[in-house]
């Protein structure tokens, strides 16, 4: 019997969950044993058009990690879709949008004006920007269009299951494999992780939660044993799946959401507003302007992966009002 | 044919949705724009509400609890006290303007204030034009 075949591919990332394929080690050899690699951009060379020749329906298993922002983007991810029995939205950006997805504060314009123009490093007197087709003498040449919005995965192509995380841990990533192989992968729309918050799996001591003041990282050392929420630190543990291993916790960081919403949880923002509001300790109108004070940057905070995949999705883009006006 | 705003009032059960009513049987004429939705206390007013209702389709959202003090739970409001303008200092930074969601207190009493508070909404946001959720932008 033939080996079952993977695909593994890279959208609007960093490049951390391919990483993060690495570093499953010698298990790496174990997964080049059970499947072959058919197609891996950042790791071995194959093109798109190696991708174009095969077969519909032929890849076993698509690993696909990154936000869609771009054409390049959309067309490979329906490419995949095509070509693929399973696909996966994998690591927080695939799933959420993640970090990439913190541009639906701005938009595409705003984007450009601020890389090629006013970006301190630039050298851009012509006040060139990226077209997506240029006339040349020997032709034209292209570039894939950037979007205005960044959409998740599952946005813009069915996604078969959800693999969360900044990147997704390492025995997640195996443990896919392993359901992969024996066949035994759970209903279609799962989310392989916990079903439970961070803050049910957290060993951290916690007490009643009474929070006085809120702090940024930075401004206090915080006690390694003790609940960072209660010692004054934004952590999205009341709002976030589990599963992670606790990785930012045992750093002695504020958990910052990357596993995405736990279950039950449409808007993993609106949650972590109604938890941390709830918990501060303050009811005269002072103290609740100081509270919305402390927390700097709220939709930054409570959406840091999960804004494209939020109710609101992005910053409403202010359209001319014709409609409707007297 | 004029803007007519969509606002979703949450009202809660003990003081503001019986001022409500208290403005309706004292035959008190306000704006139609709002529609009412009974809970049991404006501390249970999830924030998910709040942008539940923009998604689907209000132009505005109005909150009303009992006043400071008043609280049938004894202190149900004061979360949604803390709760309404954190929601809203996050909503400013994804362009939701400041009037389109308002978390006042109204006692069973305030019949009067109740409707005026809805006139005074709907003229506003009637200003403001509709929400138009542009949710994806051209690509999304």
């Amino acid at each position: 019997m033939a080996k079952p075949k993977i695909a593994l591919y890279w959208a609007a990332s960093c490049g951390g969950c391919d990483v993060a394929v690495l570093d499953t080690n010698e298990k790496l050899l174990d997964i080049a044993n059970i499947a072959d690699i058919v197609f891996w951009p950042i790791a071995l060379d194959f093109k798109y058009h190696h991708l174009e020749a095969m077969e519909d329906g032929s890849v076993d298993l698509c690993l696909f990690n990154g936000a869609i922002r771009s054409s390049e983007q959309e067309r490979i991810a329906r490419l995949l879709r095509a070509k693929s029995k399973v696909m996966v939205a994998f690591g927080a950006c695939a799933c959420f949008g993640g970090i990439p997805a913190l541009a639906n504060f701005t938009n595409r314009d705003e984007i450009f004006e601020r890389a090629y123009v006013e970006a301190p490093s630039n050298a851009n007197a012509n006040g060139t920007f990226p077209q997506t087709l240029t006339k040349v003498s020997e032709g034209e040449l292209e570039l894939p269009e950037l979007f205005d919005t960044v959409l998740t995965l599952a946005q813009v192509i069915d996604v078969e299951y959800f693999v969360p995380g900044c990147p997704p841990p390492v025995d997640i990533i195996l443990k896919v494999v392993d359901l992969f192989a024996t066949g035994q992968l759970p209903p279609v729309g799962a989310i392989i992780a916990s079903d439970k918050t961070l803050c049910d799996e957290c060993d951290r001591t916690k007490e009643e939660k009474k929070i006085t003041k809120f702090y940024r990282p930075h401004e206090i050392i915080p006690d390694p044993k003790k609940c960072l929420l209660e010692q004054g630190i934004i952590c999205c543990g009341p709002a976030t799946r589990g599963g992670c291993g606790l990785r930012c916790i045992q750093a002695n960081m504020p958990c910052r959401g990357c596993f995405g919403p736990p279950p039950g949880v449409v808007d993993q923002g609106a949650k972590l507003v109604s938890a941390l509001a709830s918990i501060y300790q303050g009811d005269s109108e002072a103290e609740i302007a100081r509270m919305v004070e402390e927390v700097l940057d709220p939709a930054g905070t409570f959406y840091r992966f999960g804004l494209a995949d939020s109710m609101l999705k992005r910053k409403r883009l202010q359209q001319p009002q014709t409609e409707g006006i007297k | 044919m004029s803007f007519e705003p969509k606002i979703v009032g949450i009202l809660c059960n003990w003081c503001s949705y019986a001022g409500a009513d208290l403005a309706g049987i004292s035959r008190k004429k306000y704006t139609p724009n709002v529609r009412v939705v009974r809970v049991m206390c404006s501390g249970r007013v999830d924030p998910t509400f709040v942008l539940k209702a923009f998604e689907s389709g209000a132009d505005g959202v109005l909150i009303c609890g009992c006043h400071p003090g008043e609280c049938h739970y004894a202190e149900g409001n004061y979360k949604a006290a803390r709760r309404i303008p954190l929601l809203k200092k996050m909503l400013s930074q994804l362009g939701i303007e400041d009037e389109r969601v308002r978390l006042e207190w109204v006692s069973a009493s305030e019949g009067d204030r109740f409707a005026s508070i809805v006139d005074e909404m709907t003229e506003q946001i009637r200003r403001l034009g509709p929400f138009s959720r542009n949710g994806g932008g051209e690509n999304g």
